[in-house]
């Protein structure tokens, strides 16, 4: 794993539970979501904790979809999965809300499970289009050079 | 609303956002490592590649069917129930589906992994 891809699960991680926060405290102000009210949703949008929560979760997807091109699912699901810790250490110090035992040991089970995947590789070999290149034609510094040489890995 | 058409909806909620997480791993997979494409042949050729990918779309769209059905599913049951229930078993879904679809080395150590986030993520409802 190189640097790049753990800034680009630190990414994931962030933007996830940062995202969800910046909305749920948006909708507060909202208010609750009613039939009533359901056709002036949008005007939920000019508020800016909304707009961030939404540019955020952009910056998950994004990000998330970059980990998918070069790890497993079952290796960037747990170990994105630390976004859940960082909500509820958001949800305690920023939203002020309470955190019961049970919490605290649903975190700790995730960390024991972020531990598991942690310690092994992060891609089945051959899973990948570049490591499926690597594999046949060793190391490539572009996927454009294996792509365009018009041989099929 | 029964606990039947709850359960049903959760199921729902699992199915739809398994399908769309693979899909969406698959075409990333056949897409090859972003970071490279994006050295070799610039941002636009990332863009019109994921775009482009006919498995990517519609596993946006199940993914879009899935919220949608937690959406409804809420509204039907309790969100202490229904919230970490998806969750938890989407993820322990995935794992089986990886494993069999997309040929993923789901080993001893990556169901612990999934088990263990599975309850966690349970727990962190209560």
């Amino acid at each position: 794993m190189t640097i790049r891809k753990y800034l680009v699960l630190l990414v994931v991680i962030v933007c996830a539970a940062c995202g969800d926060v910046s909305l749920a405290r948006g909708m507060k102000a909202f208010g609750a979501v009613t039939l009533a009210n359901l056709p002036t949703l949008y005007t939920a949008l000019l508020n800016p904790w909304v707009g961030l929560g939404i540019l955020l979760l952009i910056g998950f997807f994004v990000s998330y979809l970059s980990a998918l091109s070069w790890a497993d699912l079952t290796y960037v699901l747990p170990a994105t999965s630390l976004s859940y810790i960082l909500m509820v250490l958001l949800a305690k110090f920023f939203l002020h809300e309470h955190v019961t035992v049970w919490r605290w040991l649903g975190v700790a089970l995730i960390v024991t499970g972020v531990g598991f995947v942690a310690s092994g590789p992060e891609a089945t070999p051959g899973a990948h289009r570049h490591n499926r290149i690597e594999t046949v034609y060793g190391p490539v510094g572009a996927l454009g050079e294996a792509a365009d040489s018009g041989v099929e890995p | 609303m029964n606990h039947l058409a709850v359960w049903g909806g959760i199921a729902a909620v699992v199915i739809a956002s398994t399908v769309g997480d693979i899909l969406q791993s698959r075409a990333m997979k056949e897409i090859g490592d972003l970071g490279l494409v994006r050295k070799s042949e610039g941002l636009g050729a990332v863009i019109r590649r994921v775009t482009t990918n006919t498995r990517f779309m519609i596993g946006l769209a199940f993914m879009a069917v899935g919220f949608f059905c937690l959406l409804v599913t809420l509204s039907w049951g309790d969100v202490s129930i229904v919230g970490p229930a998806s969750a938890s078993l989407t993820f322990l879904a995935n794992a089986l589906v990886a494993h069999i679809y997309l040929k993923e080395n789901v080993d001893r150590r990556r169901w612990m992994a999934a088990l263990c986030i599975a309850g966690g993520v349970a727990l962190l409802a209560q």
